[in-house]
């Protein structure tokens, strides 16, 4: 394997590690906010005692996770120069600005307010304290937003011109108002919304099932994470969806891949499941639902949607011979699917869990045994997650900036593939070794943490 | 004026603030090797609640780099590739290390991560100071701004020199900043003595590094450049002299003065240049023809002038709110 591939890896792998604790950030940071407006609004001694508790033990779960985001982004600021220097050197006049934007105004934000929360207990009035994690909440999803503006622009240029062999920037407002951004905001900020809310049901279900003495404030915290998720999951669906439907028009060749329609056809088919076989662009094999891809797109059971073979040819007339299929359509096809199908999961066991906090309160006892089950199903939020990232990075392929630059060429010339082994290895073996003690610090703090009245 | 000269301002202003204030956060890192565990206990409380916005100078200084001269961020992040891994390991470590080091209460778990602080705060100060030399020392680059050296390059005697000089600097620093924030009288007096022995230290190992870099480079070209290392040597001078006699407030002050003037003459010594090639001048990377266009420049511009005084202003409100001495009593549980 050469410096380029190998590169590539290491992308991928430290992204995805990044982004198991991003959408945590997001939506844990929100949820913990709200968790301590209430307590600043709430009324008798004995409960502000328990829902000061209740804030620092989420608090605290979310410190950890914010931790491990934030380490790991900063690798990711730096992999730009490291790895893909020809890249930074071509893009940087557009992809630069919202990278400093985003330390300039979101990151400081964050790390200023995050230390006064966590240390500010006793020194900032309870108003003070609230509004902080408030701006914590901000300023991650504020650098979210940043950060989506510049991967925007490498799916969907636009407001630039070519320059000396450079993109540059000509526009900043066309820049930050790319409509790719608002559907990949939107989806990344439900998801946030989604996977903060699934951590806290799934916690608190199981605390519900396991510890006695906090059992009640648990079943309060369940009952609000509930709706949260269910609010996350079908933003997360409807921007989803939206997002698709626009795809079919900014980048129809990513929308293809993932769906692996090979030929143009009118009314599309929608493949359940296929075998694809790449190199004869083809599926061996599919199960379809006649008409459904069209109607996904156009929302009606008649319209085109354009097939690989020929966004491929299109592609070839537009920059000269080569391949412009992404070169793992299976991966895409499957994660698609995980996508979508953990999504769906997630929106029925959030529903059934509503049922049970909403309507069967009085018995929830005799459910304890399923919610003791509960902590199996949180890979799910995080499956849907990496898969969503892989379909929308590896839908970009060959392309790093889509029509711009090939990613073959955007790798640092200077690296040997000894070099990217030895940090690739480096990352990988750090990041499990963390994952371990964190995922563990953070289990021993759940079970060991009570929330009753005692001081 | 032109932007490309206020954007070589603005990055020397966000790598000074990134030195001044993630310096003493490396130095007080440092210096909790070998100290018993209340002690190391006080001194993580002491930068637990701004560290974290500290280190984000330098995240900001990466970006800006990025967006102002992109070349220059593209050249330097590849050139020490090997070096910025071992310092991102480092940092990753100490990072998740303040937040995890309390969670769990056995003596193994609270010692690892304290390592992983001294390790992560300890390769960053040596590096830094090796990268900085390194830029004014110049490095192989070619007339594509491509690194062709390899990694024994970046680790030439000099620069190595300049490296253990920064982590002297940050461990003085680190100790005056301590002395300031420490309530245990007996305990400041005998940070206070270290600092003294560290700024002595600094200064002999200021005085060889110059002379070194004085024949290696170019640093002394410039008269700007020696008024302000002069008044920077003067600054650490001041600061023994105020930790013997045991005003931190002053001891901090002069090493802040210290930091900074050392960046900005380091800065003017560069200029117009960022990153010298040692294979000829005309390769060297500077504020021209490593630049972004004037349309980023200006907006980059306009973005700093309304953020970055917003952000000192919040950011000194929280030193002013965590203004109190730490107490053993304030990390009894931790």
């Amino acid at each position: 394997m050469d410096a380029l591939i190998l590169s590539r890896l290491q992308f991928a792998i430290t992204t995805i590690y990044h982004f198991l604790f991003v959408p945590v950030t997001l939506g844990l940071s929100i949820f913990v906010a709200l968790l301590e407006t209430w307590y600043v609004n709430s009324g008798s001694y004995e409960e502000r005692i328990k829902l000061k508790k209740l804030v620092k033990f989420f608090g605290t779960i979310f410190l950890i996770n914010f931790a491990m985001g934030v380490v790991t982004g900063i690798v990711q600021e730096f992999h730009f120069g490291m790895n893909w220097s020809e890249y930074a050197r071509f893009m940087g006049d557009i992809f630069g600005a919202p990278l400093a934007l985003e330390a300039l105004t979101a990151f400081f934000i964050e790390s200023t307010f995050i230390g006064l929360w966590i240390f500010g207990w006793d020194k900032l009035s309870e108003k003070m304290h609230c509004i902080c994690i408030w701006l914590v909440a901000f300023g991650s999803n504020l650098s979210a937003f940043w950060i989506l503006v510049a991967n925007s622009f490498m799916q969907h240029p636009v407001g630039y011109a070519i320059e000396d062999g450079r993109a540059v920037m000509t526009d900043f407002f066309e820049l930050v108002t790319n409509p790719y951004v608002v559907g990949e905001y939107s989806h990344a900020l439900f998801a946030g919304i989604s996977t903060g809310g699934f951590l806290v049901i799934v916690i608190s279900a199981w605390k519900i099932a396991t510890d006695e003495e906090s059992r009640e404030m648990f079943v309060r915290t369940l009952r609000r994470a509930v709706l949260y998720t269910f609010f996350g999951v079908l933003g997360v669906m409807g921007t989803g969806h939206l997002h698709a439907q626009y795809l079919a028009q900014a980048n129809p060749m990513k929308l293809a891949s993932f769906e692996a329609l090979w030929e143009t056809e009118n009314p599309a088919p929608f493949a359940v499941i296929a075998d694809i076989n790449q190199d004869s662009r083809r599926n061996d094999f599919e199960i379809v639902i006649p008409k459904m891809f069209t109607f996904m797109v156009h929302n009606s059971f008649s319209g085109e949607v354009k097939g690989i073979n020929d966004l491929q040819k299109e592609a070839v007339e537009k920059y000269g011979s080569g391949y412009y299929i992404p070169n793992d359509v299976r991966g895409m096809f499957w994660s698609f699917r995980a996508m979508v199908g953990t999504g769906g999961l997630m929106l029925f066991i959030v529903f059934i869990t509503a049922c049970l906090v909403f309507f069967k309160r009085n018995s929830l006892r005799d459910y304890h045994c399923c919610l003791k089950l509960m902590p199996l199903l949180l890979p799910l939020p995080f499956i849907a997650n990496s898969a969503g990232w892989y379909i929308a990075e590896a839908g970009r392929q060959p392309w790093i900036v889509v029509g711009l630059q090939k990613t073959a060429v955007a790798v640092s010339p200077n690296l040997s593939a000894d070099e990217v082994w030895i940090t690739l290895i480096g990352f990988t073996a750090v990041y499990l070794f963390l994952a371990v003690l964190a995922v563990f610090a953070a289990v021993m703090f759940i079970r060991r943490t009570k929330i009753t009245e005692e001081e | 004026m032109d932007l490309n000269i206020v954007w070589f301002i603005l990055i020397t202003v966000l790598f000074t603030g990134f030195f001044i204030l993630e310096g003493f956060d490396y130095g007080v890192g440092m210096m909790m090797i070998g100290r018993p565990k209340n002690e190391r206990a006080q001194f993580v409380r002491a930068i637990g609640p701004v560290w974290d916005g500290n280190e984000v100078w330098m995240i900001t200084a990466g970006g800006a780099t990025f967006a102002a001269f992109p070349h220059v961020y593209a050249t330097m992040f590849s050139t020490f590739y090997l070096a910025l891994f071992l310092m991102l390991l480092a940092l990753i470590l100490r990072g998740v290390a303040f937040e995890l080091r309390g969670k769990l209460q056995f003596a193994d778990w609270i010692n690892f991560w304290d390592f992983a602080i001294m390790f992560g705060s300890f390769i960053p100060a040596l590096l830094w100071g090796v990268a900085v030399t390194n830029l004014l020392r110049g490095l192989p680059i070619n007339f594509q701004m491509h690194f062709v050296g390899d990694f024994l390059d970046l680790l030439n005697p000099c620069a190595l020199l300049g490296g253990i000089f920064f982590v002297l600097l940050f461990l003085f620093h680190g100790a005056n900043f301590l002395s300031l924030k420490i309530a245990d009288k007996g305990l400041v007096e005998e940070i206070q003595r270290k600092s003294f022995c560290y700024g002595v230290a600094t200064t002999i190992f200021y005085a060889v590094f110059a002379a070194v870099a004085a024949v290696q480079t170019d640093i002394l070209a410039k008269p700007a450049t020696v008024i302000f290392l002069a008044v920077s040597v003067a600054s650490v001078l001041l600061g023994c002299y105020s930790a013997k006699v045991g005003n931190a407030c002053k001891a901090f002050s002069a090493s802040t003065v210290a930091i900074a003037t050392l960046t900005a003459g380091f800065f003017i010594a560069l200029f117009p240049r960022i990153m010298v090639s040692s294979i000829s001048p005309d390769f060297s990377l500077n504020i021209y023809n490593a630049a972004s266009t004037p349309n980023t420049l200006f907006l980059m511009t306009v973005a700093a002038v309304i953020f970055v005084p917003i952000v000192l202003c919040y950011q000194a409100w929280s030193y002013k709110v965590f203004k109190d001495r730490i107490t053993p009593a304030d990390v009894h549980y931790h």
